[in-house]
């Protein structure tokens, strides 16, 4: 079985009395350690398909298995307790929590895991200092850059050890130069610590990046 | 696991407009609780530090107060030969025997007049209850016109100076001293000799109250209940302590009753407005509620997270409305005892206990006024909550 596997996954959603189909019968498999790009025009239902992959949106009908377990049967609390164990999540507006450090952002995922506080902030140092930010574990977000603040994101997303990590648009607000420090370092949680990682992108040079470019159109994956 | 506690707190602080008015609210109401509460708890306070759980006091079967109990010698007789009555070292029974009525008289600095209690008691009789301490003047000479009056009235009403005559039935009395009785409802009395203020008042056969020293105070049940039955008595007896205490309820129920109904109404618009605060910081945060979400963070622990932040900001007007109220304790201020329609001077009282329940009080206002809100966080759609929908 692949590591991720979307299995005729139907999304609509009802605007006023409108039934609004966003994926049509998607089906799509992911092998583990795979670097996927989610491409597709406004509309097509990447950030459906990836919200669907991450447990925070649930799909109309379909299944989806992510690293053996079927998604699509689990309760709420129980997908809360599969996304803190499984999914690490990159956003393109990095969804930092503004009042709290680079370090205590990072540490925010490990208070959902048995761990004392010196081994969380042991492992939320390393996680920053592998981000290249080991030098700012006590800055506030309004005190980084754009690409630093998203280099804190990925630390958060992947200081669990999560099976796969999800990319929402991850260069989307950042400069070209932080854009690729991002996507380099993404390729090589990729190569260097075998991630499976799936992204959305509408940039064709940050798909490039990616093993595997899949195109959306319209709700259906297309050639 | 929780959402952590730094979370809120830095949340609060990044928004000091939004909690400070809230706060404002809520520090009002605390404040208003606590006055109206140490206000009760002052006038409880002052009555039922009157009195010893040694000594039983007797009133006539049917009187609810001093001004209206009347008790005859002979009746005075019969209850100071009881057995379980205290004697003194000289073979007298510790029993004092009172007259006790009510004079009206003018405030001072204000508009209008009171009922001032008037005690007419023998100094040796009352030593047994209690020991006045002379604060200016002297004590009254016995058998003459002379009185003494209580502290806490002496500056609150005219002719109650040192010095100053007060006519009594037309018949004028010599202020000669002012007393204290450590704190007690005592102090809002005038006192006299009974010799020379029963005829003035035309109660020469008899007094209005009587209060002995038990040798056995555990023995008490046993001889109110062998008096109450005796047919040449008619009286009912009850713990001194208890009785001046049980003369403070229906005044402190009424000031508690006011100061809770006026509490609920502000407390109503201090939850709207932490209600009205949350909803704005939940609004504004939904993407990083969302965020908090999806990392794992379960429902309820967003939830709680909220509730804790409301109950933060409401503390923080609870602590406030406590140092607002807390000058008000020690202030003397006076009112009527409907119980013995005379006025009884008093203390706020805002006691440690209070302070507790204030800001227990704060607390849960918080907490129900981020319920909502916190509910309404926690059950945000994700997908949209990230989109900051």
């Amino acid at each position: 079985m692949a590591w991720v596997e979307v299995r005729e996954v139907h999304k609509q959603y009802q605007r006023e009395k409108q039934a609004i189909t966003v994926l049509d019968g998607l089906s799509l498999q992911i092998e583990e350690g795979e670097f996927v790009a989610l491409m597709g025009p406004s509309g097509s239902g990447k950030t459906t398909l990836l919200n669907l992959i991450g447990g925070i949106d649930s799909p109309t009908s379909g299944d989806i298995s992510v690293a053996g377990t079927n998604i699509a049967r689990l309760s709420g609390a129980e997908l809360a307790r599969w996304r803190s164990n499984t999914i690490g999540y990159i956003f393109q507006l990095y969804n930092l929590m503004p009042v709290l450090t680079a370090l205590q952002n990072v540490e925010l995922p490990l208070l959902l895991h048995k761990m004392n506080g010196a081994e969380r902030r042991k492992r939320a140092t390393f996680a920053l200092e592998l981000v290249g930010l080991g030098d700012r574990l006590g800055h506030y977000p309004r005190q980084l850059s754009g690409g630093q603040e998203q280099r804190v994101a990925i630390a958060r997303a992947l200081v669990s050890d999560p099976k796969v990590l999800l990319a929402d648009e991850p260069t989307g607000d950042l400069d070209r130069k932080s854009g690729e420090e991002v996507l380099q370092l993404l390729e090589r949680l990729n190569t260097e610590f075998k991630k499976t990682i799936v992204m959305v992108t509408h940039d064709p040079h940050a798909a490039e990046r990616a093993h595997r470019l899949v195109h959306l159109d319209k709700g259906v994956l297309s050639a | 696991m929780a959402i952590p506690f730094a979370y809120n707190v830095r949340n609060v602080m990044q928004r000091p407009v939004a909690t400070l008015t809230t706060a404002i609210g809520v520090a009002l109401t605390i404040a208003v609780l606590l006055a109206a509460f140490a206000l009760a708890e002052g006038f409880r306070s002052t009555l039922s530090s009157t009195g010893s759980d040694a000594n039983v006091l007797i009133l006539r079967d049917g009187a609810d107060s001093e001004v209206t109990s009347g008790l005859s010698l002979e009746m005075a007789s019969i209850l100071s030969a009881h057995p379980n009555v205290a004697l003194a070292a000289s073979g007298r029974p510790l029993a004092s025997f009172e007259m006790v009525t009510t004079i009206n008289l003018p405030r001072v600095g204000q508009k209008g007049a009171s009922n001032i209690k008037v005690r007419g008691l023998s100094m040796d009789d009352i030593g047994m209850r209690i020991t006045p301490k002379i604060v200016e003047g002297r004590t009254f000479t016995p058998g003459t016109d002379e009185i003494i009056v209580g502290d806490r009235i002496a500056p609150r009403f005219a002719h109650c100076r040192v010095g100053d005559e007060i006519k009594l039935q037309k018949r004028p009395f010599k202020v000669v001293g002012r007393f204290t009785t450590e704190g007690s409802s005592f102090e809002s009395e005038i006192w006299g000799d009974a010799r020379a203020l029963a005829p003035v008042f035309h109660r020469e056969g008899g007094y209005q109250i009587g209060v002995l020293r038990m040798k056995d105070p555990s023995a008490f049940e046993a001889m109110k209940k062998e008096w109450e039955a005796d047919p040449r008595l008619g009286i009912h007896a009850e713990r001194e302590r208890v009785f001046y205490e049980s003369q403070s309820a229906g005044t402190t129920g009424l000031i508690r009753g006011l100061g809770i109904f006026i509490t609920a109404i502000m407390a109503i618009g201090a939850l709207f407005g932490a209600a009205n605060t949350m909803f704005a910081a939940v609004a504004n945060r939904g993407r990083e509620i969302a965020t908090l979400l999806v990392l794992g963070f379960s429902p309820i622990a967003v939830m709680t997270s909220f509730v804790v932040e409301s109950t933060i900001v409401a503390l923080i007007g609870g602590v406030f409305g406590c140092l607002i109220a807390l000058p008000i304790n020690g202030i003397t201020t006076s009112t009527t005892n409907f119980q013995s329609f005379s006025e009884v001077a008093f203390q706020f009282r805002v006691t440690p206990q209070l302070l507790v329940t204030a800001l227990v009080f704060s607390a849960v206002l918080g907490a129900l006024g981020g319920l909502f809100p916190a509910v309404r966080a926690a059950n945000q759609p994700l997908a949209r909550g990230l989109r900051g929908g």
